[in-house]
């Protein structure tokens, strides 16, 4: 039985045969806000550390990429490194900004992080619309496909997969699943380890953490640079999905996007963040592509709610929800008879 | 000289109309250890309201309606949200995320892209005296911030309600054994930062910027660092840090064609950096009780 467990997310691999492009696109996003929703639980749900500045590290990661990746012309700058390097360099840099961003995190406990972090994203939106030779400014730049063992994830070879041509979506569809499988397991095997203990003390009994000789400050630190690093991966594959990276995108609404993430999902579980990721980024794509067929949602352009706002204030209200009569989270619900009870450990 | 003059005058007000916000914030903050996040939507409500009304109503009357409504849903939030919620404080922070991100939605979906003049009687006209230029909705700020303030801290000091208050916020279980109700003393806590901010929307959308609009309720944030950088528990360190905020803003967007090499748009990020700096040297703000555990 407990070999077959994770059997049904073979269906993962079915999507790119039978869905468009839309579909996949949208997947593919749920996928990157996935990878950057578990960094943010890891910190937020697991240690207690509220973070704002989680759309900064998404920002470093993704530009980061592009910089690396990207040539040189006469706009913008570029080092024209091979794609899968660039994408290393890129999770280090962003690991790299929330190690520097470690004097505060470390020192800092809960909500007063959370503000403190979000002086990171308004000071990082500035830079990215200054600094032009590394961002494009206002536009944007251009994001370089990845290019993996010869094969370009982008539409510019034929490639035939049993009858299905592989476009630019399904190639990075499994590309994603690759890296947010890495990610989730990664993430599990820190929660159920030493360092997850430590970090769930640190949550719980500050106190008590640091007379049984966990180093808080350090603890507090190093998860928010971790954190930061799957924010930066999360980046680069949104950068890759989006293939242009636009500065506007980083803001604010984006790091309270990844909160109501982690509250919908469930606060501290890596399938919690994953699910509360495919919730509030398909959740807009649903009610675009079904505009015409709800009440109240209006199609773009048209009279009523556009689909972006109804979208927030169903997340919105989710969140708030959760909190009140959900403290678990999607995660916690338990349908009787599908899933077994958890074992108890003594 | 003049130039430096006017605008310490103009960060004095600005910095006013920021404590009155960060003040709001404090008084949440100390009656029930939650950070209200939703504090900025709270202030786009407010100054939506006397926005919409006062062709109706009159200014006065609009910003009465504004305070009314901005307390009530402040009110709102707290017998729904803090009352009922068993989850842990920041936890409930989050949550108020959830309602700013309900309120700002439908607000800017209804500002859409226009820009609304909130009617106050001193639309751009300006005060001279020696050879310097202020707008009256400066000097109305600063006053009227400042008559606020004095009877917030007044009320805060010497009013039964206030004595509770800072009861509660020393010791919340001992303050409920003598009779003190907690659930009222919240409630009035959100109800008057409501208020606070509803005010504080007609001075940051009046004259010279152009109205209210979606992006008021980001200006609003930056009562955010006034809070934490004088010390989220303290009233003083709402004060300083409000002033300290609204000149920085005000003379690092004044000289910023001396500060080019830094890019564009400075003044809106120079409280941001201020206030990491700050936190560097001391981690619980200025004024702020420090943690005694040290581990």
């Amino acid at each position: 039985m407990s070999k077959l467990r994770w059997a049904p997310l073979l269906l993962l691999l079915l999507p790119p045969f039978y869905l468009d492009a839309f579909w996949l696109h949208a997947g593919l996003f749920a996928m990157a806000a996935a990878i950057g929703a578990i960094g943010l639980n890891l910190l937020t749900g697991s240690t207690g550390q509220l973070s704002m500045g989680h759309s900064f590290f998404l920002a470093v990661g993704a530009y980061g990429y592009v910089y690396f990746a990207g040539e040189s012309d006469g706009h913008v700058a570029g080092l024209g490194l091979p794609t899968p390097l660039a994408a290393v360099l890129a999770v280090v840099l962003a690991g790299l900004a929330g190690l520097a961003f470690s004097p505060i995190s470390g020192r800092l406990s809960g909500v007063y992080l959370g503000i403190a972090s979000l002086g990171l994203i308004f000071v990082g939106q500035h830079v990215l619309f200054n600094f032009e030779k590394v961002t494009g400014g206002y536009n944007g730049r251009s994001v370089e496909p990845m290019r993996l063992l010869g094969l370009p994830f982008d539409g510019s070879t034929d490639l035939v997969v049993l009858g299905v041509p592989f476009g630019a979506e399904e190639r990075l569809w499994f590309l994603g699943l690759v890296l947010l499988g890495l990610a989730a397991w990664f993430a599990n095997g820190v929660l159920r380890g030493r360092p997850g203990r430590a970090m769930n003390l640190v949550r719980d009994q500050q106190i008590a953490a640091g007379v049984l000789g966990v180093p808080v400050a350090r603890v507090r630190g190093a998860v928010f640079t971790l954190s930061s690093m799957y924010a930066g991966l999360a980046g680069v594959l949104l950068a890759l999905a989006f293939q242009r990276a636009v500065p506007d995108y980083f803001g604010v609404m984006l790091a309270f996007e990844y909160l109501a993430m982690i509250v919908i999902g469930g606060l501290g579980s890596v399938n919690g963040a994953i699910i509360g990721a495919a919730f509030v980024t398909l959740l807009p794509q649903l009610l675009t592509r079904y505009a015409d067929a709800l009440p109240m949602v209006a199609a773009v352009g048209g009279e009523g709610v556009a689909p972006s706002d109804a979208a927030r204030y169903l997340y919105g209200g989710a969140v708030v929800l959760i909190v009140l009569f959900l403290p678990a989270g999607l995660s916690g619900l338990r349908v009787p008879f599908l899933t077994p009870r958890k074992e108890t450990t003594p | 000289m003049t130039r430096l003059l006017e605008l310490l005058i103009n960060g004095l007000s600005l910095g006013a109309v920021y404590a009155l916000i960060a003040l709001g914030f404090v008084v949440i903050f100390k009656a029930t250890e939650v950070v209200n996040f939703a504090h900025a939507s709270l202030l786009l409500l407010g100054g939506y309201v006397t926005a919409v009304l006062h062709d109706d109503f009159g200014f006065v009357g609009a910003l009465a309606t504004g305070i009314v409504v901005a307390a009530a849903v402040g009110a709102l939030v707290e017998f729904v949200l803090l009352r009922r919620a068993k989850a842990r404080r920041d936890v409930i922070a989050i949550a108020t995320i959830g309602i700013d991100i309900v309120l700002t939605a439908e607000l800017s979906r209804r500002l859409g892209t226009s820009v609304l003049a909130l009617g106050d009687p001193w639309g751009d006209k300006v005060v001279q005296f020696g050879g310097i230029t202020i707008a009256q909705t400066r000097v109305a700020a600063l006053v009227v911030a400042a008559v606020l303030i004095a009877l917030f801290l007044t009320a805060f000091k010497y009013t039964p309600w206030g004595i509770s208050m800072r009861a509660v916020a020393e010791d919340s279980e001992t303050a409920a054994l003598m009779g003190i109700r907690l659930g009222r003393i919240s409630m009035s806590a959100w109800c008057v930062a409501g208020a606070l901010a509803a005010v504080a929307a007609v001075f940051i959308a009046a004259f010279p910027t152009p109205g209210l609009d979606r992006t008021t309720s980001l200006v609003a944030l930056k009562a955010f660092p006034a809070a934490i950088l004088g010390g989220l528990d303290s009233m003083t360190g709402a004060l300083v840090g409000g002033l300290l905020i609204g000149l920085t803003e005000s003379l690092v967007g004044g000289y910023q064609n001396d500060l080019t090499f830094l890019g564009r748009g400075l003044g809106d990020v120079a409280p941001y950096a201020v206030m990491i700096a700050i936190l560097l040297i001391r981690p619980s703000g200025l004024f702020g009780t420090r943690e005694v555990s040290r581990v």
